[in-house]
């Protein structure tokens, strides 16, 4: 299902654990700042990010929005429940500067598999196993 | 712009129609980036005013208390403009976010669209007013429109529990505050974003403590509703918070679960107490009164912050909190909140606190580690200079 439209294609980040954008990512860069989460260290940016559902703080639309705008934002995003905070950033985005970061609903594919998100449809590309 | 936005989002909830709202609360005054501020601008630009009473989230200064920024000043001057954007289309500048404080607040059944998790948490729970999980920008769309999409905790299905969290606490533990965020903390956990159903928890418990809980658990897990069964007013009874259909899981929640929610928030370093920080979210009118009895004719022995309102401090212009506070040595933040704002950037050693939501967020934000503990705790800890054994080491 689509939520937000637009094509992109990349390697897939899979997170273990919810994420919180604001406070668990650094702003400027994208990389995973929260304590403890599975992925603390890697990068959101230039990948398909998956995210089990969105957690935590509402301020999570500005910080990708921000994060698209700078560069350092994902490719695109698969979500596993809707999330409207995450969709408003994206949305906003494509307003405001033309970024697109599509938003798709579905299984999230192992990390490393290679996807086009596309009409709301995740075409796995090669996959990492 | 504003309506596209809703009804875009709207649809991709399922909603098939909007609702109209009698209030809005703004989380996207705090300044996160340039793209932000793009947008609330590009809403002013286009003669943009709020349709609906709308109140201000907390920003990234205290506006009263200016000295205590300890950013440059040209860090200051995007999120002014920011903040001056969102006063331009109409919004009250409360600064806080803690909403539910304020004289005027929403009433049970009333349809809003509030920012600001904590908030979004309170409002359903204990209010018992309406609103989705909001976040920045659409927040303000809702404002500018008057209409939300009707849909989730807007209706009465979205609003039912489909899991049960039974408590298994003594009275004990259920007496002290310190148990909130940490029944909280643990409850986000588990609960990610449905809407939950606790059982136990004693009849009347406070706002205050209510408000603790909602703020944790909206930190460590996306919860927009809970229901205390016998305490919130859509609770009176567990077939009342249920719809009375079985719930996908029934959970227990213990001492044992609690200790562990302790070890995951107490996330010392060094153990050396550097600092304090008190009111997030923003203390409540009874809390200030709590405090003030705590820290009469006692001295702090570190820095010690205490985060509230503007609204909240003239709740209390009765009594003489400046003196109070000055001669306890504690510094008053306004406006803002210690774990979003430059303002203890000198604080050496681990900060203690008794918020389970600044547990949560200072050590990524600010890089310190954190004490937990009781208000008791963290007032007896700053007196002595070190922190004293948690309560919840001795149940």
């Amino acid at each position: 299902m689509n939520i937000v439209s637009g094509t992109a294609t990349g390697s897939v980040l899979a997170l273990d654990e919810p994420l919180s954008l604001w406070g668990g990512v650094s702003l400027n860069t994208g990389e995973i700042i929260e304590p403890g989460h599975p992925q603390f260290g890697e990068h959101i940016g230039g990948v398909i990010l998956g995210l089990p559902h969105g957690r935590g703080s509402s301020s999570a639309s500005s910080v990708l929005a921000e994060l698209l705008r700078n560069g350092s934002g994902p490719l695109g995003i698969i979500l596993e429940e809707p999330d409207s905070i995450l969709m408003v950033g994206a949305l906003v985005a494509q307003l405001l500067y033309g970024v697109e970061c599509p938003i798709v609903l579905g299984k999230i594919p192992p990390t490393g598999t290679r996807v086009t998100l596309i009409d709301g449809n995740i075409i796995v590309l090669e996959s990492s196993f | 712009m504003a309506m596209e936005l809703v009804v875009t989002v709207g649809e991709s909830l399922g909603a098939n129609r909007l609702v109209d709202i009698s209030s809005a609360h703004i989380d996207g005054c705090l300044y996160h980036g340039v793209a932000g501020m793009d947008f609330a601008e590009s809403l002013v630009a286009g003669g943009g005013k709020v349709v609906v009473p709308t109140t201000l989230n907390v920003t990234s200064f205290d506006l009263l208390h200016p000295e205590l920024y300890e950013g440059t000043e040209d860090d200051q001057v995007f999120p002014r403009r920011l903040m001056d954007a969102y006063v331009a289309l109409g919004c009250e500048p409360t600064w806080t976010c803690a909403p539910y404080q304020l004289a005027q607040r929403p009433q049970m059944g009333e349809q809003i669209a509030w920012g600001e998790s904590n908030a979004i948490v309170f409002a359903n729970s204990v209010l018992g007013a309406r609103t989705g999980r909001y976040g920045d920008f659409m927040d303000i769309c809702c404002a500018l429109t008057g209409r939300a999409p009707y849909t989730g905790l807007h209706t009465d299905e979205g609003r039912l529990a489909t899991l049960v969290v039974e408590l298994g606490l003594t009275d004990k533990i259920l007496a002290s505050d310190v148990s909130y965020p940490l029944i909280g903390h643990s409850i986000g956990k588990m609960a990610g974003n449905e809407v939950v159903a606790i059982v136990g928890l004693p009849a009347g418990t406070s706002e205050d403590r209510l408000k603790a809980l909602g703020a944790a658990a909206a930190s460590s897990g996306s919860v927009a509703m809970f229901h205390a069964v016998g305490v919130t007013p859509e609770a009176p009874s567990l077939g009342a918070a249920t719809g009375g259909r079985p719930p996908r899981q029934v959970v227990q929640l213990g001492k044992d679960e609690l200790r562990l929610a302790f070890d995951e928030l107490d996330s010392r370093t060094t153990g050396i107490l550097g600092a304090v920080s008190v009111g997030t979210p923003h203390m409540s009118a009874t809390e200030m009164r709590e405090l003030l009895d705590l820290l009469a004719g006692r001295r702090s022995a570190v820095p010690f912050y205490v985060n509230t309102s503007r609204g909240v401090l003239e709740a209390i212009s009765d009594v003489d909190w400046p003196g109070a506070l000055q001669s306890f040595g504690a510094t008053l933040v306004t406006d803002t909140c210690t774990y979003i704002s430059p303002v203890m950037d000198r604080v050496v050693g681990d900060v203690m606190t008794n918020s389970g939501k600044w547990a949560f967020y200072a050590p990524a934000n600010l890089g310190v580690g954190v004490l937990f503990g009781s208000l008791a705790d963290c007032v007896d800890s700053a007196v002595a200079g070190s922190a004293l054994p948690a309560e919840v080491l001795r149940w």
